[in-house]
C-alpha cells in the first residue's frame, strides 16, 4: 500500500518516445494521454500531439510538444509525467538531441514486424549519449506478420539493450499500456538538480504566437523560474522579463513557477524565435549560472534554393510570408536575390530537403503564393586563383572556371542498414553516387551496416528513393555531416531559345556532366509545352554545348466544336487555358511551367 | 446607348432528342439508350417547352439534334415535327435542320421530314473507313452512309451536310484523304469536319486514362487539318468556320447564330439556350427534365445572366470562329464602345504574332490563327 509520501521532484518522470516513422509513436502517445485522462474522450482526436496539418498528412512531427500528465499509479502515488515529443526526421536531428537532453528516459518503440531501422538507431544513440534510460516497447504485436521474438533479438544485437523486459504492446488496441506506465515509474529516474541553485533551464523548442510572442519550451535543470523573474539567454545574451510560465496538459495551464525537473513554457514578450535558440540555456539575469548547459549549437542551413513568386507582383507578399515563418523557424534563413530569368526572389537556406519541402508547402498553402523553386544546392567552397575562398550556394554565382583554383563540396557519412542480400545493390548505388566505401559491419546473420562517405549533393538527388527501390524497401539509412572534400565540379548552364536561364544552372561532377546535360534537356523538352515558335534547349559548360534538344512549335490548338450552343463550356475551357498560363513563368519569350525549374534536380537520379 | 439583344426574340430554336440506339465512343452529349425510355412523356415535355417559348416569338431556324433524332419511331417523329410546325410557324422558318444517322434514315422518315418542311439534313457519317467506324462505335458501314446520302438526295433534299471527323485513333492521312474524296463525290453543299476531342465521361476518355488510346498526335492532326482546308476549298466548299465548309449560300444559318452571339431557344433535356440575356442549361437526366417541365413549364436547371463584359468577350471568341471575323462597326453599335478601346492592346499583340489581321472593317484570324484559335480566343477574356 501507500509508502512514505514522495516529494514532487521524486514523483516527476521526464521521457520522450523514439520511433521510426509509422512505427506507432503518435498512437502510443494517444494511449498515454488516455491512461492519464489528460483529455476527455470528446477532446481526444486521434494523434493529438501532431497539431499541424502538414504533420498529420506526412505522419511526422515537425514541431515539438511537451505535455504534463498526472498518473495515478497503483502504488497510490500520483506521478507527474512530462512527455516530450520529438521530430522524426534526420533534418531535425539537432532538435531531437535537445529534446532528449530534457529527459531522463525514453520509450523506444519498434514495430514488431519491421524491426529496428537505421534512423531509429541514430536516435537511440542520441538518447544514450544523453544518458537516458531506455524502455523498449515492441509495438503492433497484433499484426499478422508480427515477430516480437526476432525484433527483441534485434534490439539486443543492434542496440545492445537488455530486451528481456521489453513491453509487448499494441498501441492501437491498448495492449501493454499499463505495463509501459509501470516501467516509466520504475525505470526512469526522477530528475536530479538543486532547486536553490541559480536557474538553468534548457530551451528545447520555441514557437511564435501572434498574441503572446515567442512561447519558449524549457526543462528546468537547476533553480526555479517564476513569473516576474528577469532572465537571460546565455548564448544570445538577450534579457527578458518573464510574463507567464505554465505547462500544457495538453490544455494550457499557467503556473506561478516551474522548478527542478519541470517541463513547461515561458513567455516574455519575445519577438522572434531567433532570440530563443534551441539548445540555449535560460538563466537569471541577476543571479546567473556560472556555466551554460552543454551541447548548444547554432544550426546552419545545409541546403539552399531560390524561391520566386510566379506573379512578380507578389514579391512583397513572399517577403512577408517568409518573415512570418521565420518567427517560428530558427533554422530558416533567407536573403533577397535576383535572377535574370525569374526576377526578384529569395535565396533560402534549410536544414535539409524535408525542411525545404515543408517551407515551400506552407508558403503555398498558408500564404497562397504560387512559387517557383529552383533546384536545391549545397554550399560549395570555392578557392579562387588568387587564394581567397568563397562559399557559393547558388550555382549561377559560381565564378568562371579561369578564376577557380579548386572547389570543395560537403560530404556526409552515411550508415545504411540493409539485409545481406542487398549489400551488393547498396554498394553499387553508392559507387554510382560517387561514394567512398568506409567499412561494413555485420549486425547478425541477416543484416549488415554499410558505411559510405557520399557527397551531400548526391544524397539530395533522390538517393532515398533509389535506395528503397534497389533494396525492395528493406534498407534504411542515416547520415551525418562529414566535412568538405575537393571534387572535380563544373557549372552547367541551360539555354532556352539561345538565352542562358540562370535559375536552371547546376553544379555537376565533370564525369557525369554529359549524361546529366542530356537528361535535363530531354526532361525540359517533356515539361515545357509547345510554344508559338520552335524553342531550342541546350546544356552548356562555359561556351561548349554538350547536349541539345528542340521543343517543336505549337501547330494546332483550336476547339473543333461549339457543343450545340453550350458557350459556357467553351468559356470554361478558355479560362482554364488562361489559368494554366498564369502558372507558367515567361523566361524571355518562353513560357516555362513551375515544375520545370525543379526538373534539373528531380532528374538527376536517372543519370 | 447599347442595343440590348433581348429587344427582339431569339431567332433560332435548338431541340434536343437525347436518345440513341447505341452509344458512340467519342460522344459526350447528353444521351441515353433508347430502350425503356419514356419517349412519349419526353415528347409531351418538349411540347410544353415549345408552347412556353414560342410565346416570345417565332424562330427563323430550327435545329433538331441529339442524341439521335432519327432513332425516334415514325409516329414519334411525326408528332415532334407536327409540334414544331404548330408552335414555331413552319412557314416563317427559313432553315429547318434534322440530324440523322445513316442506319435509320429510311424512305418513310425522309418523306415525313420532307412533308413537315424540313429543308436540311445533317448526316452523321464521321468517316468512310469501315475499320474506323467500328473503332469509334458507329452502327453503320461506309456503304450504308453513302446509300443514306443518295436516298436523301433522291427524296429531294438538296441541302445536305455531312458530319466527318479527323484525328481519330488509328486514322491515317490516307484514310482521311479517301473519306474526303468519297464525301466530295457525294457532292453535298456543306460539310462539317471536326477533330476528335477526347472528353471526360466517354469511352475514349476511359481508354486514354488506361493508356490504350493511340491518337495521331498534334503534328499529324495539324497536317490533316491543313489537308482538309486545301481539299475542300479546292472543290468549291468555302471554309467559313473553324470546322465548317459550304458552297456560297449554303452556310448553316442556325449554327451561325451561335457564332454571331445571337440568342436561341434551347429545348429538351440537357439543351442550352440563350434567351433574354440569360444563358441557361436544361436538366440532363430525362426524368429530371420531364419533372422540371411539369412543374415550371421549362426544363432549366441553371441560368446565368450574361454580363456586359461576358457579352463582349463572346462577341470575339465566338465571332472569330468565323473566317469573315468580327465587324468593327457591329461591335461599336452593339456595345457603345470601339473595339480598339476594349481590345487595342490584345489585337495589336495578336497581329504582331501573325494570328490576327484587320481588313475591310473586320478583324479575323490569319491562316496561322485558324490553327491556333484557342490562343487567340483566350486573349479576349477580360478578367
Amino acid at each position: 500500500m501507500s509508502e512514505t509520501k514522495k516529494s514532487r521532484q521524486e514523483r516527476i518522470r521526464n521521457f520522450s518516445i523514439i520511433a521510426h516513422i509509422d512505427h506507432g509513436k503518435s498512437t502510443l502517445a494517444d494511449r498515454i494521454l488516455e491512461a492519464t485522462q489528460a483529455l476527455t474522450e470528446r477532446e481526444m482526436k486521434a494523434q493529438t500531439l501532431d497539431a499541424m496539418d502538414l504533420e498529420r498528412e506526412r505522419g511526422i512531427t515537425i514541431k515539438l510538444n511537451a505535455v504534463e500528465l498526472n498518473y495515478h499509479a497503483p502504488d497510490g502515488e500520483t506521478y507527474i509525467f512530462h512527455l516530450i515529443d520529438t521530430p522524426g526526421h534526420v533534418d531535425f536531428s539537432y532538435e531531437v538531441s535537445r529534446s532528449l537532453a530534457a529527459c531522463e528516459g525514453a520509450l523506444l518503440v519498434v514495430d514488431a514486424a519491421q524491426g529496428v531501422e537505421a534512423q531509429t538507431l541514430a536516435n537511440v544513440y542520441l538518447a544514450l549519449e544523453n544518458d537516458l534510460e531506455i524502455i523498449p516497447v515492441i509495438n503492433k504485436i497484433d499484426l499478422p506478420n508480427a515477430d516480437p521474438d526476432r525484433v527483441k533479438q534485434e534490439v539486443e544485437d543492434d542496440i545492445g539493450l537488455d530486451a528481456s523486459d521489453a513491453v509487448l504492446a499494441s498501441a492501437k488496441t491498448g495492449i501493454g499500456t499499463d505495463a509501459i506506465m509501470q516501467q516509466i515509474i520504475d525505470k526512469i529516474p526522477a530528475p536530479k538538480g538543486d532547486p536553490e541553485a541559480p536557474l538553468r533551464a534548457l530551451i528545447f523548442d520555441s514557437l511564435y504566437d501572434a498574441y503572446r510572442g515567442v512561447v519558449v519550451y524549457v526543462r528546468i535543470i537547476d533553480g526555479t523560474l517564476r513569473v516576474g523573474d528577469k532572465i537571460k539567454m546565455m548564448a544570445t545574451g538577450k534579457e527578458f522579463e518573464v510574463l507567464e510560465v505554465g505547462v500544457s496538459t495538453p490544455k494550457i495551464e499557467t503556473r506561478d513557477a516551474l522548478s527542478v525537473g519541470d517541463v513547461g513554457f515561458l513567455t516574455a514578450s519575445i519577438k522572434s524565435v531567433h532570440e530563443t535558440r534551441v539548445g540555449d540555456t535560460v538563466t537569471g539575469a541577476e543571479r546567473s549560472a556560472a556555466e551554460p548547459l552543454p551541447g548548444y549549437r547554432r544550426m546552419n542551413p545545409m541546403v539552399y534554393c531560390g524561391l520566386y513568386p510566379i506573379d512578380t507582383a507578389r514579391y512583397n507578399d513572399l517577403r512577408e510570408a517568409l518573415g512570418r515563418l521565420e518567427l517560428n523557424d530558427a533554422a530558416l534563413q533567407y536573403e533577397p536575390e535576383t535572377s535574370e530569368a525569374l526576377g526578384f526572389g529569395f535565396r533560402c537556406g534549410f536544414l535539409g530537403l524535408l525542411h525545404m519541402d515543408i517551407v515551400q508547402e506552407r508558403l503555398e498553402r498558408e500564404f497562397n503564393i504560387d512559387l517557383i523553386a529552383t533546384a536545391p544546392s549545397v554550399i560549395y567552397k570555392v578557392v579562387h586563383t588568387d587564394g581567397t575562398t568563397e562559399e557559393v550556394g547558388n550555382p549561377s554565382e559560381m565564378p568562371e572556371r579561369k578564376f577557380i583554383e579548386s572547389i570543395e563540396e560537403p560530404y556526409v557519412r552515411a550508415t545504411i542498414m540493409t539485409p545481406n542480400d542487398y549489400v551488393g545493390a547498396v554498394m553499387e548505388l553508392c559507387q554510382r553516387k560517387r561514394g567512398e566505401f568506409q567499412t561494413m559491419e555485420y549486425l547478425d546473420a541477416n543484416r549488415t551496416h554499410v558505411i559510405y562517405d557520399l557527397p551531400l549533393s548526391e544524397i539530395m538527388y533522390d538517393f532515398f528513393d533509389s535506395l528503397k527501390s534497389s533494396t525492395k524497401g528493406y534498407a534504411s539509412m542515416d547520415y551525418e555531416m562529414h566535412g568538405y572534400k575537393m571534387s572535380d565540379l563544373v557549372k552547367m548552364d541551360i539555354l532556352l531559345n539561345a538565352e542562358k536561364v540562370d535559375a536552371l544552372s547546376v553544379i555537376v561532377h565533370k564525369e557525369f556532366a554529359y549524361d546529366r546535360g542530356r537528361a535535363i534537356v530531354e526532361k525540359l523538352k517533356e515539361l515545357i509545352p509547345r510554344q508559338q515558335f520552335e524553342v531550342p534547349i541546350q546544356a552548356a559548360i562555359g561556351q561548349k554545348v554538350i547536349a541539345r534538344s528542340t521543343i517543336k512549335a505549337l501547330r494546332k490548338n483550336v476547339l473543333a466544336k461549339c457543343y450545340g450552343g453550350d458557350v459556357s463550356r467553351k468559356r470554361k475551357l478558355l479560362e482554364k487555358q488562361k489559368e494554366g498560363k498564369k502558372r507558367m513563368k515567361a523566361v524571355g519569350s518562353v513560357e516555362v511551367p513551375q515544375e520545370a525549374f525543379m526538373s534539373v534536380f528531380k532528374m538527376s537520379h536517372d543519370d | 446607348m447599347t442595343e440590348h439583344v433581348s429587344n427582339r426574340p431569339p431567332r433560332g430554336a435548338y431541340i434536343h432528342i437525347p436518345f440513341c440506339d447505341h452509344i458512340c465512343a467519342y460522344c459526350d452529349f447528353n444521351k441515353f439508350f433508347l430502350k425503356n425510355q419514356p419517349v412519349d412523356h419526353y415528347l409531351d415535355a418538349l411540347t410544353q417547352e415549345m408552347i412556353n417559348y414560342s410565346e416570345l416569338g417565332p424562330a427563323q431556324t430550327v435545329y433538331i439534334g441529339g442524341g439521335t433524332p432519327t432513332a425516334l419511331n415514325n409516329r414519334q417523329l411525326e408528332r415532334l415535327l407536327d409540334d414544331v410546325c404548330r408552335y414555331f410557324q413552319a412557314d416563317r422558318v427559313k432553315e429547318f435542320t434534322v440530324e440523322a444517322n445513316p442506319e435509320n434514315l429510311t424512305d418513310e422518315k425522309l418523306q415525313l421530314m420532307k412533308d413537315h418542311g424540313v429543308n436540311r439534313l445533317s448526316i452523321g457519317v464521321q468517316t468512310f473507313d469501315d475499320d474506323l467506324l467500328r473503332t469509334i462505335g458507329r452502327a453503320h458501314t461506309a456503304e450504308e452512309a453513302r446509300a443514306a446520302v443518295r436516298r436523301a438526295q433522291q427524296a429531294g433534299f438538296d441541302n445536305l451536310t455531312l458530319d466527318l471527323m479527323f484525328a481519330l485513333p488509328g486514322q491515317t492521312e490516307t484514310s482521311l484523304r479517301e473519306s474526303i474524296a468519297t464525301a466530295l463525290e457525294l457532292d453535298t453543299p456543306h460539310i462539317s469536319i471536326y477533330s476528335l476531342q477526347v472528353e471526360p465521361r466517354t469511352i475514349f476518355h476511359n481508354l486514354m486514362k488506361k493508356g490504350e488510346l493511340r491518337l495521331p498526335g498534334e503534328d499529324i492532326e495539324a497536317d490533316m487539318y491543313g489537308q482538309i482546308l486545301f481539299e475542300l476549298e479546292k472543290h468549291g466548299l468555302r471554309h467559313y468556320e473553324i470546322s465548317n465548309f459550304a458552297r456560297p449560300g449554303y452556310e448553316g444559318r442556325h449554327n451561325s447564330l451561335y457564332w454571331s452571339n445571337e440568342e436561341y431557344y434551347g429545348i429538351g433535356a440537357g439543351a442550352h439556350g440563350y434567351v433574354q440575356g440569360m444563358r441557361y442549361a436544361n436538366a440532363g437526366p430525362v426524368k429530371k427534365y420531364i419533372d422540371a417541365v411539369a412543374q415550371f413549364g421549362r426544363g432549366r436547371s441553371s441560368v446565368h445572366e450574361v454580363s456586359e463584359d461576358e457579352r463582349i468577350e463572346e462577341q470575339l471568341f465566338l465571332g472569330l470562329r468565323m473566317m469573315r471575323g468580327v465587324s468593327i462597326d457591329t461591335f461599336a453599335r452593339k456595345f457603345g464602345r470601339t473595339l480598339d478601346s476594349v481590345y487595342g492592346d490584345q489585337i495589336a499583340d495578336l497581329k504582331k504574332r501573325g494570328l490576327l489581321v484587320e481588313q475591310d472593317g473586320r478583324v479575323r484570324l490569319t491562316n496561322r490563327g485558324i490553327f491556333l484559335g484557342n490562343d487567340v480566343f483566350e486573349a479576349f477574356l477580360l478578367s
